[in-house]
């Protein structure tokens, strides 16, 4: 199997799974054993390709051309490589929870729900493979769409208000901003390619460069910088899997993925340091860690402790790509990885909650620890991951955002990373201290006993959990693996 | 004879559904009569596509009717834009008669059908004849035969509301309005050059130079026109006649009526008028660019207020109209082509979901949004229908109306014109606003209660289905669209290359 043939089959696979799910829609379990062959089998293909990679090769298949000059291109780089390995992983681990906490919750219309979780990967695999511009629009879109019925799934007024939301917010940013942006930038450098050290050096008046960026990093909703970020708390009210996988993985990391891209490949890294047009960016993405922090210690609702933690740790990658070296797309980039190990266990360990005792408040875990340990245990490694504390992996992502500020001698980010642990602390960890530590209040406390969620949604809680310890060993050759990303332009002969 | 028969084709393209036409009227009830509609319309789109391929590549089919030389005798001409817009006008014929057997069986009775499909056979050709023809007056006469008959198949919508009678009507006031300001402008023209062949009068106008009377000919043509395209403000017939015409003819029309009336306004401004008179230019910047804009506003908001599905997607329609006429008022190669790709990408959109609308009307009795909760699961293939070219109308990617948007926001940023190109992409979220209240009542309410709907017959579905698929693939693979569209703008750009004289 040449490499070409590898990326089609990566991008075929959950396209296919799609109507065979579809087609097995009346007979639940072969429904289900489909989606998790179908995660498997794409995960493997992905790793044939990583391997690719880290070897060196550049795999690039053209599928057609739109119009004039615009193709549709996949073209792996290591960038892409990783986003697309952290999402068609952590797939499979999602494809299973799914099945225990779909049944176990006894949603409705699981098959619908399952085809557009396909469809979900198979675009979050396109944005990552993506050769240009124009084909990570497409696909950024492509995603947007599948996954409105899944925010929608429950389909009561709360569920289609939150959709609403949703949709609303994507669409705007993406067709008023990111759209212009990504015309405009066709329009001066005649090119939409990804190309080492940016496109747009020499095509445009430095004075523009600001407003460009801020085109691109407000139209690129998904990454919820805010004041742009309302969609992700509206998403909560999707069934957990989504809001594990989607709202914690493929989705957002699409959008910050779509920024350090966007910041490598089209402006270059050394274009925006030199003209310092994406200094104001460091404040704005500074302003939105803190603040969605802060809103995150308010609320009461798990989910939505979660989601505006989500925003917050966004941002972080946001901030990477402003601070414009090396160091900042290394961060980010490992950052993507880090938050998706961490969010999605804690993504599962709220809906493992929901689904064994039915708790949604964070007021009204008090207690439960004991009821619950393998969960909270889990809840409690994936909260110091986010943290940023040794021995888990989120420690050396914000390890190197520091050193990224350092470098560039931005001392209000390097404040702005301090504080924002120390939030962290005290919104994540409060929720396993009272579940542990607090004592249980009315009727619950009756009832005594272990009494976990079904074991298909336990087994992939450990295995993140796991996941961000093994991270923090592993860190070492990811960077050296990031480290290939190509920052330069290439030297011409 | 097949020789015969290639070097008659442009005179065949008119003659062949105008002969058809009073055939149909005899073939008494039943099926026949819309079988021989189907039949003609099939043979008419082979002809189009045939003058198409011949024209693609830039070449000019001149013909003389009759025989008699220009400019005295009446001259049609093919190039690649008319031929173009042939295509869609007799394209979308040929798919709208195998959807209208079901839906005309419901909506009109079975002794007045015969009569229908020759009005549509009538229709077609005044479409096909303003089209083609190289001479003004001829573009006056079959524009009236092409309004007169849509008064007619307007009013068929009686049956099933009454208001269509009224909706006819004043269709058919504004109608000979614009008529009469069309012709009063031709009068002008004729007043000055002495001719009514369109290449003369383009030469001759070209050497006469400036001059109040020319001045006024052009505002008396820009009004006629516009009030046949629906430019806004001069829109109101449009939506109660979309509304109330069966569901038929609203496909048809909506698809064809108003392009033809803009590639005549694009034919008149930059063959006759040329491309650099200067009042022109003024008019366009002054008038028409903020018309379209707030057309492109006004009339999605409208839109977003709409219970009724074929008066939600009129509007949208008037929209559109805005995109076109837009494009044509940024005076660019860029802007032109944006214009005329826009004629095909929004013909193959509204058809198709006029088309949808026609099958909600079948098969569940209504096309009030309200009366459409749930329909998703009763209909799934119509609905997911909707879903597609209602994507095509928001302009998301991999659609049609991706395309469009693209090069008329690239037609912006190259003149510079910064908030046009936001007001683009802002009008164009009032369409997702307008688009998802559909899909969310279709998919995500509960169905009223005690309704039995079915799913729509395959012979409506199936031409429903082609346009949207269409829709997808000129999306995807949109080369011989904007390579069309662009040697259309050079045609049109190309014509008026003659030097003013002051």
């Amino acid at each position: 199997m040449t490499d070409a043939s590898a990326l089609l089959l990566a991008l075929s696979i959950p396209t296919a799974a799609m109507f065979l799910i579809a087609a097995a829609g009346s007979r639940p379990n072969i429904r289900d054993g489909i989606s998790i062959v179908a995660s498997i089998a794409t995960f493997a293909v992905v790793l044939r390709l990583l391997q690719s990679v880290i070897g060196g090769a550049r795999p690039s298949v053209t599928l057609v051309e739109v119009m004039p000059g615009l193709v549709i291109n996949f073209s792996i780089e290591p960038l892409g490589m990783l986003f697309a390995t952290v999402a068609s992983g952590l797939w499979i681990v999602t494809a299973i929870y799914s099945i225990g906490y779909m049944r176990g919750a006894q949603e409705k219309k699981q098959t619908r729900f399952y085809i557009c979780f396909a469809l979900a990967i198979a675009s979050a695999l396109a944005i990552a493979f993506s050769g240009n511009l124009f084909t990570l629009f497409i696909f950024y879109e492509v995603l947007t769409i599948s996954t409105y019925p899944l925010v929608a799934h429950k389909e009561t007024p709360e569920a289609r208000a939150g959709a609403r939301v949703y949709l609303g917010i994507l669409m705007t940013t993406s067709i008023l901003f990111l759209l212009v942006a990504v015309i405009w930038t066709w329009n001066l450098t005649g090119t939409m390619e990804f190309r080492a050290g940016g496109i747009l050096e020499g095509h445009i008046d430095p004075v523009y460069v600001p407003f460009l960026l801020a085109l691109f990093a407000f139209g690129i909703g998904k990454a919820a910088l805010m004041p742009f970020h309302r969609w992700l708390p509206a998403a909560m009210v999707a069934p957990t899997p989504v809001s594990a996988l989607l709202h914690a993985v493929a989705v957002v990391k699409a959008g910050v993925f779509t920024m350090l891209k966007v910041g490598t490949y089209i402006f270059g890294v050394g274009f925006l340091s030199r003209t310092g047009a994406s200094d104001w960016l460091i404040w704005v993405a500074g302003a939105s860690i803190l603040i969605a922090s802060v809103i995150a210690l308010t609320k009461d609702d798990l989910k939505a402790r979660l989601a505006y933690s989500t925003v917050s740790q966004l941002s972080y990658i946001t901030l990477g790509v402003a601070l414009a070296n090396q160091m900042g797309v290394i961060g980010g980039s490992m950052h993507i990885v880090m938050h998706a190990m961490g969010k999605i266990t804690l993504f599962m360990c709220a809906g493992a909650i929901y689904v064994a005792v039915h708790k949604t408040k964070v007021s009204e875990l008090d207690g439960l620890g004991r009821k619950m340990p393998v969960t909270f245990i889990c809840f409690t490694i994936a909260s110091l991951s986010i943290i940023g504390l040794p021995p888990f992996g989120g420690a050396w992502s914000k390890w190197y955002l520091l050193l990224s500020a350092a470098e560039a001698e931005q001392l209000v980010a390097i404040g702005i990373l301090m504080l924002s642990s120390l939030l962290n602390v005290a919104y994540l960890l409060s929720i396993p201290g009272r579940a542990f530590f607090a004592p249980q209040k009315g009727q619950a406390a009756v009832s005594g006993g272990v009494e976990e969620a079904p074991l298909f949604c336990l087994v992939p809680i450990c295995v993140t959990a796991l996941g961000c310890i093994v991270l923090f060993f592993a860190a070492g050759g990811l960077y050296e693996y990031l480290l290939s990303i190509p920052i330069l332009p290439e030297a011409t002969p | 004879m097949i020789a015969l028969i290639e070097a008659n084709l442009p005179a065949l393209q008119v003659v062949l559904p105008l002969v058809a036409a009073p055939i149909c009227a005899m073939l008494g009830k039943g099926n026949r009569a819309w079988a021989f509609a189907t039949f003609a319309a099939f043979l008419t789109f082979a002809i189009s596509i045939s003058l198409f391929i011949a024209t693609y590549g830039g070449e000019v089919i001149p013909y003389e009717m009759g025989g008699w030389a220009p400019p005295l005798g009446i001259e049609y001409r093919v190039d690649v834009l008319n031929a173009f817009v042939l295509m869609i006008i007799s394209g979308m014929a040929a798919l709208v008669l195998p959807y209208a057997r079901r839906s005309v069986a419901l909506e009109i009775p079975a002794d007045r059908q015969p009569l229908f499909y020759t009005a549509f056979l009538v229709c077609m050709t005044g479409l096909l004849g303003v089209t083609i023809t190289g001479d003004a007056f001829n573009v006056f006469v079959f524009l009236e035969i092409s309004s007169l008959s849509t008064y007619a198949l307007v009013a068929a919508g009686a049956w099933r509301n009454q208001r269509a009678l009224t909706a006819a009507y004043n269709y058919l006031i504004m109608g000979t309005i614009g008529a009469t300001f069309f012709v009063i402008g031709i009068g002008m023209l004729y007043m000055i050059t002495g001719t009514l062949n369109i290449a003369d009068l383009s030469t001759r106008i070209a050497n006469h130079g400036d001059s109040s009377t020319l001045r006024m000919g052009f505002v008396f043509i820009f009004i006629g026109i516009g009030l046949k395209l629906a430019m806004f403000p001069l829109h109101l017939w449009l939506p109660n006649a979309y509304t109330f015409a069966p569901s038929a003819v609203t496909a048809f029309i909506a698809a064809t009526a108003t392009k033809v009336a803009i590639y005549v306004l694009l034919r008149f401004m930059f063959t006759v008028f040329g491309f650099d008179y200067e009042f022109q230019a003024a008019t366009l910047e002054n008038v028409l660019l903020p018309v379209a804009i707030i057309a492109m506003f006004a009339a999605s908001l409208v839109a977003i207020f709409q219970d009724d599905l074929k008066r939600m997607l009129a509007y949208s329609s008037i929209a559109q109209i805005g995109y076109m006429l837009l494009g044509l008022a940024f005076l660019t190669p860029t802007g032109l082509m944006a214009t005329i790709v826009h004629l095909f990408n929004h013909a193959v959109t509204k058809g198709a979901l006029f088309m949808i609308a026609g099958c909600y009307i079948l098969a569940a009795g209504t096309s009030s949004i309200s009366g459409l909760r749930g329909i998703g699961r009763d209909m799934p293939w119509t609905t997911a229908a909707f879903v597609v070219g209602g994507m095509g109308l928001i302009g998301l990617p991999l659609t049609v109306g991706f395309v469009s948007k693209w090069y008329l926001v690239q037609a912006a940023l190259e003149l510079g014109w910064w908030p046009v190109a936001l007001l683009i992409m802002a009008s164009s979220l009032l369409a997702v606003v307008y688009v998802w209240r559909v899909v969310e009542a279709a998919y995500l309410q509960p169905a009223p209660e005690g309704v039995t709907r079915k799913e729509a017959p395959l012979s409506m579905l199936v031409p429903a289905w082609i346009l949207v698929g269409l829709s997808i693939w000129f999306g995807v693979n949109a080369t011989l669209t904007t390579t069309a569209a662009s040697r259309a703008a050079d045609v049109l750009i190309g014509s008026s290359q003659i030097l003013w004289e002051e």
